[in-house]
């Protein structure tokens, strides 16, 4: 048996969508911006894709959706763009984020920095999300924008978008919220809730890699990031990616027609699994409420274990998970998310996360429980936190030493 | 960045069999009581080495034979990746047989060699090499706590990248000579900052006493400084052929220090210059190659040529490189 439980980096596409998409490829293919009927043969489904999203999201027909490549790219149009017609353009100087955001928006960021904008960074109390009073006190006359998660991809925790999204609109600033980790996930209604943008992908629901959408509330001003031809009325020039969109439609209304049904079957085994692990292995603990947090997502840290050899011992167990142990990146960087929970706690170092999807099975979550055990025990067998035999006197570390961070 | 960067997260791709192979099933894991070395009569040193909080930790066991300085046996724990833990058994493997005074020699660049599967791919990406610097630190530090000194007294000079183990003064030597302007530069002569990057500049994987960028700035100022010292007292320098015998060795030495012994011992050997003979047409000196150098087919071949080269651009035009 194999598992795959790194459902918040990507999903395997719904083999119902891949069937959806197929046609787009090599019969149906002309170019929608055609007048002949090779290219006008795919606007019904492309406009029953649109028709998807929107229901998906709730949004009204006064908004736009459009499609993009993935939601770096939604991203990097919101904080660029606003930059362009707001603060390089107009009178202000100031966005507002989080430190725990994706690195498609805090990278952004450092890169407005360096053009002079100013950025703060909002720090997260110990469940992991920013609360909405701590936004308040920090927009300022000159904030042109708020970008705020509305799930975290590590720990799954759901940010107060409602409250932060009313706090906006009562000062007048911007709001544009990544919903990667929230779309298809948990329910999301733009009715519901104030947002100007918000981004979205279409591979962390089932859909393929390559397409994403930024929502963009009552169509209002939004330079492009991208110009060209008149595609998308031209907000997003490139040639409509039609196999991608049908795709994502597809996922997205497959993804959140009975979410509330698809949430319980989830969350009753991520519970499943977080009880078993949380129970039979001592020094062990998970990062948020559970009630508050995306229902496929555990975030554990296991004392003793380091995360790239837990990551490693569970790949020889074929299980996918992740860790945002800075041993396992390619530049030796703790992962922002676990540093700001808490700065000093060896988390950065021990966290595993394991998430779910809509395919997960009860035999894969039997099967994880089992191998995570084992991988466990081995790795503390060899660890230094477990070990009984203490050090010479004098051999003792007083602190980090030289390896401080 | 280029073709072979493009794709990410190919990490574990670049270990060795050998790193894998221990990390699946280390061979040195476990802990020595000191019941057990009593019983042979033998002295118990246990050290540690980082900490769970800093992201890796080691304990090293050893037990020696306290007639003759021995590690008997030697032993690890470690709180760390796939690359901490094999470094760690590589390096209690390495312990095993030596003295103390012997152990203390091994370095991070000794444990990384006998990682490798073949001497020229290294066991471990650049990142990684980080590691085995912690099985050279809580070597030190055993062997300070058995001889009863402190661990840095162990250390003659100071190392500003503990991954290529570059000292400071080599750093300030190849910037001088080389007239090296930028850090990219002092990593393609040194190797210094080409792995975990920490000394680079502060922010890194770990804080240090010393940073590149400052080490370039500060050098370059004198540099600058002596510069202008010579322009002012012009034509005093000393030409190296007409230095004595023994100024001869130490230019040559410098020389081979600066530009050449490191890669060397990155390749696991050494050399060392034996004599030299000047005639009026040649200057030839004798080396011996040491350690994987000794039987490496390249020592007669580019590896001679590129000493060579190095001399004579460096010193002379007249000098011939003999190995014997």
């Amino acid at each position: 048996m194999q598992v795959y439980m790194d459902n918040n980096a990507t999903t395997m596409v719904d083999p119902q969508v891949l069937e959806a998409m197929l046609p787009f490829f090599s019969e149906t293919y002309g170019n929608p911006n055609s007048l002949h009927k090779f290219g006008t043969a795919s606007h019904p489904a492309i406009s029953k894709a649109i028709d998807q999203v929107y229901t998906a999201i709730n949004a009204a027909d006064a908004d736009d959706i459009v499609f993009t490549s993935c939601a770096t790219e939604s991203n990097n149009w919101v904080l660029k763009s606003v930059w362009i017609d707001k603060i390089l353009n107009d009178d202000k100087n100031h966005i507002v984020t989080t430190e725990i955001e994706h690195p498609s928006v805090l990278s952004t960021c450092r890169f407005l920095e360096e053009q002079g904008v100013k950025v703060t960074y909002l720090p997260v109390n110990e469940q992991g999300i920013v609360e909405a009073h701590t936004v308040k006190s920090f927009i300022t006359e000159k904030t042109a924008l708020v970008s705020v998660m509305w799930a975290n991809n590590e720990t799954g925790m759901i940010f107060p978008i409602k409250e932060i999204g009313d706090i906006c609109k009562e000062k007048g600033v911007l709001f544009h919220t990544d919903a990667v980790q929230a779309v298809g996930k948990i329910p999301v209604d733009l009715q519901e809730v104030h947002v100007d943008f918000l981004s979205m992908s279409a591979h962390k629901f089932h859909g393929p890699k390559g397409i994403g959408a930024l929502y963009i509330k009552n169509s209002q001003e939004l330079s492009p990031l991208l110009n060209g031809g008149e595609h998308m009325g031209g907000r997003r020039s490139g040639t409509l990616n039609v196999p991608y969109i049908v795709g994502m439609g597809k996922a997205i209304e497959i993804a959140t027609q009975n979410i509330e049904a698809k949430m319980a079957d989830i969350r009753a085994k991520r519970d499943r699994l977080e009880d078993a692990l949380l129970e039979t292995i001592p020094e062990t603990m998970t990062v948020g409420d559970r009630e508050n947090r995306t229902p496929n997502t555990i975030l554990i840290s296991i004392r003793g274990v380091e995360g790239e050899g837990m990551l490693w011992d569970l790949n020889n167990g074929q299980i996918g998970a992740s860790t945002g142990s800075a041993c396992a990146s390619e530049d030796l960087e703790a992962n922002t998310v676990m540093l700001a929970i808490g700065a000093d706690n060896e988390l950065a170092h021990t966290g595993i996360r394991l998430s779910l999807s809509r395919f997960t099975t009860d035999e894969e979550v039997d099967y994880v429980i089992e191998h995570f055990k084992n991988a466990v025990s081995r790795l503390r067998a060899i660890s230094s936190s477990y070990a009984k035999v203490g050090p010479t006197k004098g051999g003792e570390v007083q602190e980090c030493e030289l390896h401080h961070h | 960045m280029a073709k072979n960067d493009l794709l990410g997260g190919s990490l574990w791709d670049q270990y060795s069999n050998k790193v894998t192979t221990l990390m699946n099933n280390p061979q040195h894991q476990g802990e020595i009581t000191e019941e057990a070395a009593a019983e042979h009569g033998n002295k118990l040193i246990v050290a540690d080495f980082g900490a769970e909080s800093c992201g890796d930790a080691v304990r090293l066991y050893w037990e020696i034979d306290p007639a003759t300085d021995t590690i008997v046996n030697s032993k690890f724990k470690s709180f760390g990746c796939g690359t901490a833990i094999a470094s760690s058994d590589v390096m209690t493997e390495l312990c095993i047989g030596k003295t103390v005074q012997e152990a203390v020699k091994i370095t991070n660049i000794d444990v990384e060699m006998a990682l490798r599967d073949t001497p020229e791919t290294p066991a471990v990406p650049p990142q990684k090499m980080h590691c085995s610097v912690m099985a050279y630190d809580v070597i030190k530090k055993a062997a300070g706590l058995y001889m009863g000194v402190d661990a840095e007294s162990f250390e003659d000079e100071i190392i500003v990248c503990e991954c290529a183990r570059v000292s400071l003064g080599t750093l300030q030597e190849v910037i001088r000579l080389n007239d090296l302007k930028t850090v990219a530069e002092v990593t393609d002569y040194t190797k210094a900052g080409g792995f975990c990057k920490s000394c680079i500049k502060p922010g890194g994987h770990e804080a240090r006493e010393y940073y590149l960028v400052d080490i370039l700035e500060n050098t370059r100022k004198e540099m600058d400084k002596e510069k202008m010292a010579a322009a002012a007292d012009a034509g005093s320098t000393g030409d190296f052929e007409t230095m004595t015998l023994v100024q001869k060795i130490k230019a040559i030495d410098a020389v081979i220090d600066e530009s050449v012994r490191q890669f060397l011992v990155m390749d696991g050997g050494n050399m060392e210059v034996i004599d030299i003979k000047a005639s009026d047409e040649y200057i030839d000196v004798y080396i011996r190659y040491l350690g994987a150098c000794s039987s490496c087919s390249s020592s007669t071949t580019g590896t001679l040529y590129a000493i060579e080269a190095t001399l004579k651009e460096k010193l002379s035009s007249k000098i011939r490189v003999l190995p014997i």
